[in-house]
């Protein structure tokens, strides 16, 4: 992670900071891999995520559900995939 | 500059079980009282536990507090304190049934009561028989617990401070703890709250290790500021581990795999379980298996590039009963280990799962150290700790199974109860001394001002593979002695970190500098205490020293921060209503 990250981005990964630690991790291959590179509507995906429960979230990453919403698919590709 | 200031009854640092449960007890009595967490406060590693609360409400067989207690003492290697075990033992059917009124959906038996599950080490009459006493909801008891207690939180009208970090005790010229400095991450402002009393509820530090199923806000906080504060820290050489996490990542796999055939390899392919437990073999205790594992590693027989960890092989069980029985764990290996356990073994190694020790209080949740040449325990005035960061000591030298999630409850509602009692006869805020700030201010300043030096990624991989090298399972002297002296390094180095990011607005790498600087504290202070132990006793194993020694060791250790010095306190033998538990050798 370089000190070029912007103020949003930021943000982002502090709030990627989880109970689990199985989320910590998931999380931090997804920001290594994604965070520099997120267009805005992803952005909004990846902050409704995080507003969710650690459990909920962890199935979700993990693929044993899919989202509610079918915004959210994207960005939850790319996580499962990291 | 002069700080803004806001004042309220009450703080408590850390938003999790204990914290949230202290919190409610003060704000459902009309305090005022504020919650500082750095994360929302349900996304607590509280959420990580799944196995239950225990509590001898006897639903499923007749249990009794007097068996718990037993059985939660001899867990503990007869380090724990008994007045605190008894105070535990007995409150722990009430604060189930309380949260079950709060809400809690806890499993239940067809006839409504809630369903118990069994859990190793419970036992019936003294060691009898098994009994169920771990109450439940699903495999999701801590999150459905933070829940719970949060909902009711905001209905009390407590205050939450979210994405802040505290950063210091504030203590009067008399000793007092008047309020914290924090430091609010979204806009790097610094602040401080002035406080009749404040509740320490940082949780555990288990990020000290490299291999650690501690979420990573486990940062030690509370026992940073509790140390810079003068306050010793207790028992740090105790550490819980857990035989098999995923090398590299910590997450757990679950002893079932052993139970269902895998078997553990070293480097050459040897099955060396069948070595340290010849009837056994895999299935051997935790602490055995552990022991064994690390071993194998220390004496070079580890896998990897590093030799670092050992393979757990489960492939010759077939893809059925993979699939079958095991899916969550083919889950876990693909998606930490990146292996498929059908075809190959997974990667593990001894994993950091608890810290028994913590800062030092009684069963009020009041702090107590020990003052002038007589050494006797004294509260220090204004300042409590409950949950992980604490030490009451209710698990001594290694902790049973489901006495986590009940230590936060009756230890967060007993701190909670006594404070409310403490208010009535402290109404007045003391005032802040006029260098209230001025530590807080120096480390920050420190960090804003360093132009170059030591990188923060660098220093705690280093911190980290020294306490897993030199305090993990299987400890001698000269191993602890080495890592006494490697880990002052890293220390040092933990204070001459730089970062390139300047700016105050959520500066990650600023919070994380800060964060080191409390795990290198709680680092130290393991490997000291770890060192003087000469002796095995729950969780720490000394291979020269094998045995308990009740004649010289049947005592707490307590680590300052200056000097880095040891002092000592004996172990309350002494029950509050029933006959003490004489220390027996521990047979399962």
């Amino acid at each position: 992670m370089t000190a070029t990250l912007t103020r949003e981005q930021e943000r982002l990964r502090w709030r990627s900071r989880r109970g689990l630690l199985e989320m910590d991790l998931i999380l931090q291959r997804f920001l290594d891999q994604h965070l520099t590179r997120l267009t805005e509507p992803e952005v909004r995906a990846y902050d409704a995520l995080l507003q969710l429960p650690d459990n909920d979230f962890l199935d979700l990453a993990m693929g044993r559900k899919g989202p509610d919403d079918a915004e959210l698919l994207p960005v939850l590709e790319k996580i499962r995939q990291s | 500059m002069a700080l803004s200031r806001q004042i309220f009854d009450t703080v408590i640092v850390g938003g999790g079980g204990s914290g949230l449960r202290a919190a409610l007890q003060l704000a459902e009595a009309g305090h005022h009282v504020a919650v500082f967490s750095k994360v929302f406060p349900t996304r607590s590693h509280t959420v990580a536990a799944q196995g239950g609360i225990g509590a001898s409400l006897g639903n499923m067989q007749e249990d009794h507090w007097l068996w718990h207690m037993y059985d939660t003492i001899k867990g503990s290697d007869y380090l724990g304190d008994q007045d605190a075990i008894e105070f535990m033992c007995r409150k722990a059917a009430e604060v189930v049934y309380e949260l079950e009124h709060f809400g809690m959906p806890f499993d239940r038996n067809p006839d409504g009561t809630i369903y118990q599950r069994p859990f190793g080490g419970h036992s019936q009459n003294f060691g009898e028989r098994p009994v169920q006493r771990a109450c439940a909801a699903a495999d999701r008891t801590g999150h459905a617990m933070l829940h719970t207690l949060y909902q009711r939180n905001v209905r009390a009208h407590c205050q939450f401070f979210v994405e802040w970090m505290a950063l210091d005790l504030i203590r009067d010229y008399e000793g007092v703890v008047v309020g914290i400095v924090a430091l609010e991450m979204e806009t790097g402002q610094v602040v401080i709250f002035q406080a009749k009393s404040t509740i320490l509820a940082t949780g555990g530090a288990g990020r000290i290790y490299h291999s650690s199923t501690n979420a990573f806000i486990n940062t030690g906080d509370g026992l940073g500021m509790a140390a810079r504060a003068g306050v010793p820290l207790e028992d740090m050489e105790f550490w819980q581990f857990h035989p098999t996490g995923v090398a590299g990542a910590g997450v757990l796999i679950t002893e079932g795999v052993r139970g269902e055939g895998g078997i553990l390899l070293n480097s050459e392919g040897e099955r060396f379980m069948e070595r340290y437990a010849p009837t056994m073999k895999d299935l051997a205790s935790r602490d055995v298996v552990s022991r064994g594992i690390d071993q194998e590693i220390k004496e070079g027989r580890g896998v990897g590039p590093e030799k670092d960890h050992v393979l757990l092989k489960l492939d010759h069980l077939g893809a059925e009963v993979i699939n079958k029985r095991l899916p969550g764990i083919r889950e876990i290996a693909l998606k930490f280990a990146n292996v498929d356990p059908i075809r190959e073994p997974i990667p593990v190694v001894p994993t950091c799962h608890y810290q028994m020790g913590g800062i030092p209080t009684n069963y009020y949740g009041q702090v107590v150290a020990p003052r002038g040449a007589l050494g006797t325990s004294e509260v220090i005035p204004g300042l409590y700790a409950i949950g992980e960061c604490a030490c009451v000591s209710v698990h001594g030298a290694n902790r049973l199974g489901t006495n986590s999630l009940l230590d936060l409850l009756v230890f967060g509602k007993s701190a909670g109860d006594h404070l409310c009692e403490w208010l009535k006869t402290n109404p007045q805020h003391r005032d802040l001394p006029h260098d209230a700030a001025d530590r807080s201010m120096e480390r920050l300043s420190r960090l804003d001002g360093a132009q170059s030096g030591e990188n923060i990624t660098e220093v705690a991989q280093a911190m980290r593979r020294t306490v897993q090298h030199h305090a993990g399972v299987f400890r001698t002297g000269t191993l602890l002695r080495e890592g006494v002296e490697k880990i002052r390094e890293v220390a040092k180095r933990a204070r001459n970190t730089a970062i390139k990011d300047k700016s105050r607005v959520f500066n990650t790498a600023r919070i994380e500098a800060l964060e080191l600087e409390n795990l290198v504290i709680v680092a130290e202070a393991t490997l000291v205490a770890a060192e003087a132990r000469t002796e095995s006793r729950g969780a720490q194993a000394r291979e020269d020293f094998k045995d308990r020694d009740d004649k010289n060791w049947l005592k707490h250790s307590l680590w300052y921060m200056e000097g880095s010095r040891l002092d000592y306190k004996p172990v309350n033998l002494q029950p509050l209503t029933v006959e003490s538990f004489e220390p027996k050798v521990r047979v399962y």
